[in-house]
């Protein structure tokens, strides 16, 4: 009986890679991908699953590796090492134009000598789609990124926003099963970006076509990935969703590369429980909530994010018994630097370091602003920091 | 105020010395192609008489002839060669020797014409070639060939390299990119390459004098081998006729480069 089970079940699991990838299996899966120029190793070594219909972001600063990644990914430079499988085939060495992936490039590489119809119409059109489906499909995607009348027009008698939209439109003119997107906005002013952000986002819903794009900025990835994977010297540092990215980051440098963090080197002194208590440099003893051991020897980092430190005058009124659970710094104003939304205060603390606190102005009129070379005392509580290695 | 109009004064006036110099011996010999008289530097009034004789001259209209047919040909080969190897130095992946391939491709724009037509007649010798319309015709296909690529391969240069990718990335192998993509948008260097390769064949004496034959004398050749006995009125009308249709061919080619960008459209093989 369970070896009859067992028999319908390996039937079933062959009939299912038949027709469609398993699934559990990825729609793209690059093994230990590397790309080598001359002594200069772009990409080291990646490794990375994205499923269908995710909205991934490659984040890094730039000659980080995320564009020759992308590149290898579309065909135009190929791997020195590991696999590019996509629905479980290696793609690894095919050429671009035998790849069901689309590329929409920073430069938007409009054909300047063809109208707004045919560059949408010039990928169906080498898919060998008849003339009255291009036409349909020119359409449809003239209508996507609303640019209904503008098919006559050649690209440069564009704006830059309306290019951007020809240089998506034509992308996903082939219905690609992913589109990869080289820097899109970033030739845009900050208003278009923004409302150029939610359209895309917008459109991936509605498509389901799995996005990857790179950028350099990190708000964009995190308005509009799912999930982010920061890039560093060829490596992947950490892939995580935005809210893991900002609140749990995995070293310094993805702390320092994502927001804004106040950093305090120390050392590790004794456990309490759930909490390390940490003797650092300059910012005194700090209480930190951390289950795990700290792995390398003693030395570490506590990392607290500028809005999850809050000033008072008095600072807070702490519970008898409680009170090695709130982190209590002591110092004086010595820069304010208004924001608009929020203030940003530089603490000069006793010890001698400095903490920046983020305080949000939700009071038009705030009698109770701190000013310069005012005392304030500024603290967390242990569970806000975060321990990463030194 | 005072100090820019006085700088404009200065400009016009090198402005007009320097056309001056480059246009007025021309501007002289097209008025003295028009002069009755038979002494070159005496006046005798308007007439078209030695246009009369040059088409009456049956030897000055067979070197014409040749000319034309020799820098046609030439500039459609070095057009095609000079385009090839400014794609395959531009675009090509980084080969061994390229650097020395490049620079050997641009030697002729400095080599001294007589070590050119020198080498190449020692060539056709040691070949056994018969020299005539053809040795002319391969002499000046290497000459004009690197003025061909270096103003292709400017082109090219300034060219986004995304857009090719884009056209591969979009259903293209690389030969069907270049030919829907690159082709289209080179196309007014490659006609500026060929006319500018047709110019510098008609011009050219020193080379073809190394390596015509006897009966395949080129204009420049048999007006070079007249002005040695003396020069003739008819001379003056020859030079204005060669004038008038570099000119034209210049005018019409910067035409055609301007269309073909403006409709770059219907142009494009797609």
């Amino acid at each position: 009986m369970a070896e009859e089970l067992r028999k319908m079940e390996a039937a079933a699991g062959v009939a299912d890679v038949a027709t469609h990838p398993a699934p559990d299996q990825p729609l793209l899966r690059i093994e230990g991908v590397a790309k080598t120029f001359g002594t200069f190793r772009a990409v080291d070594g990646v490794s990375l699953d994205i499923r269908a219909g995710e909205f991934f972001a490659l984040l890094g600063p730039s000659g980080c590796g995320k564009t020759t990644l992308l590149r290898m990914l579309a065909g135009f430079e190929a791997p020195d090492e590991g696999r590019i499988l996509l629905g479980g085939k290696d793609i690894a060495h095919a050429l671009p134009h035998e790849r069901p992936i689309n590329m929409m490039f920073q430069s938007y590489a409009l054909f300047p000598h063809l109208s707004v119809r045919d560059n949408i119409a010039f990928g169906p059109k080498r898919a060998g789609m008849g003339r009255a489906d291009i036409d349909t499909r020119v359409a449809e995607m003239m209508a996507l990124v609303k640019l209904e009348g503008l098919e006559k027009r050649k690209p440069d008698q564009l704006s830059g926003g309306q290019r951007q939209r020809v240089a998506l439109a034509r992308a996903l003119a082939r219905r690609p099963q992913l589109l990869l997107l080289d820097e899109p906005l970033a030739a845009l002013d900050k208003k278009l970006r923004e409302s150029t952000q939610g359209e895309l986002m917008e459109l991936q819903r509605r498509l389901g076509t799995t996005f990857i794009i790179v950028t350099h900025d990190q708000e964009e990835a995190m308005t509009m990935a799912s999930r982010i994977g920061v890039m560093n010297a060829g490596k992947l540092a950490q892939v995580a969703s935005p809210r893991e990215l900002y609140e749990a980051p995995r070293s310094r440098w993805i702390a320092e590369f994502v927001g804004d963090v106040n950093l305090f080197d120390g050392e590790f002194k004794l456990r309490d429980g759930h909490r390390l208590v940490i003797a650092t440099r300059d910012a005194g003893t700090l209480v930190v909530a951390e289950p795990r051991e700290p792995t390398d020897g003693t030395r570490l980092s506590v990392a607290i994010r500028p809005e999850k430190v809050k000033l008072s005058r008095l600072g807070p009124v702490s519970e008898a018994g409680h009170e090695t659970a709130i982190n209590r710094l002591d110092g004086m104003v010595a820069d304010i630097c208004y924001l608009g939304g929020s203030t940003v205060y530089k603490v000069k603390l006793d010890t001698g370091g400095i903490v920046q606190a983020s305080v949000a102005n939700s009071a038009r009129l705030d009698a109770d602003a701190y000013s310069l070379n005012q005392h304030v005392v500024a603290w967390f509580t242990p569970d806000d920091c975060v321990v990463l290695p030194p | 105020m005072r100090k820019r109009s006085r700088l404009s004064h200065f400009n016009i006036a090198s402005l007009a010395l320097g056309l001056g110099f480059l246009y007025l011996p021309i501007l002289i010999l097209v008025i003295y192609s028009f002069n009755a008289s038979r002494l070159v530097t005496v006046w005798g009034g308007w007439s078209l008489r030695w246009y009369h004789e040059f088409f009456g001259d049956r030897a000055m209209i067979e070197a014409a002839w040749m000319s034309l047919k020799v820098a046609a040909s030439s500039a459609s080969i070095a057009t095609l060669l000079g385009t090839l190897a400014a794609v395959a130095l531009s675009r090509g992946e980084r080969f061994g020797g390229r650097t020395l391939f490049s620079g050997m491709l641009y030697a002729p724009l400095v080599m001294p014409e007589v070590i050119t037509g020198l080498s190449l007649l020692l060539l056709f010798v040691a070949l056994n070639a018969e020299r005539g319309f053809w040795t002319v015709t391969i002499a000046h296909t290497t000459l004009t060939m690197c003025f061909v690529a270096v103003v292709v391969q400017s082109r090219l240069g300034s060219l986004d390299r995304s857009l090719e990718e884009a056209a591969m990335d979009l259903g293209c192998d690389p030969v069907r990119a270049f030919v829907a993509v690159t082709l289209p948008l080179i196309a007014p260097a490659i006609i500026a390459g060929w006319m500018l390769a047709f110019t510098l064949s008609l011009d050219d004496l020193v080379i073809a004098s190394f390596t015509t034959g006897p009966g395949s004398a080129t204009l420049p050749i048999r007006i070079y081998s007249e002005v040695r006995l003396g020069v003739k009125p008819e001379i003056n009308a020859i030079c204005t006729l060669v004038i008038g249709l570099i000119a034209i061919v210049i005018v019409i080619a910067s035409l055609a480069s301007k269309l073909s960008s403006a409709q770059g459209e219907s142009a494009a093989p797609l």
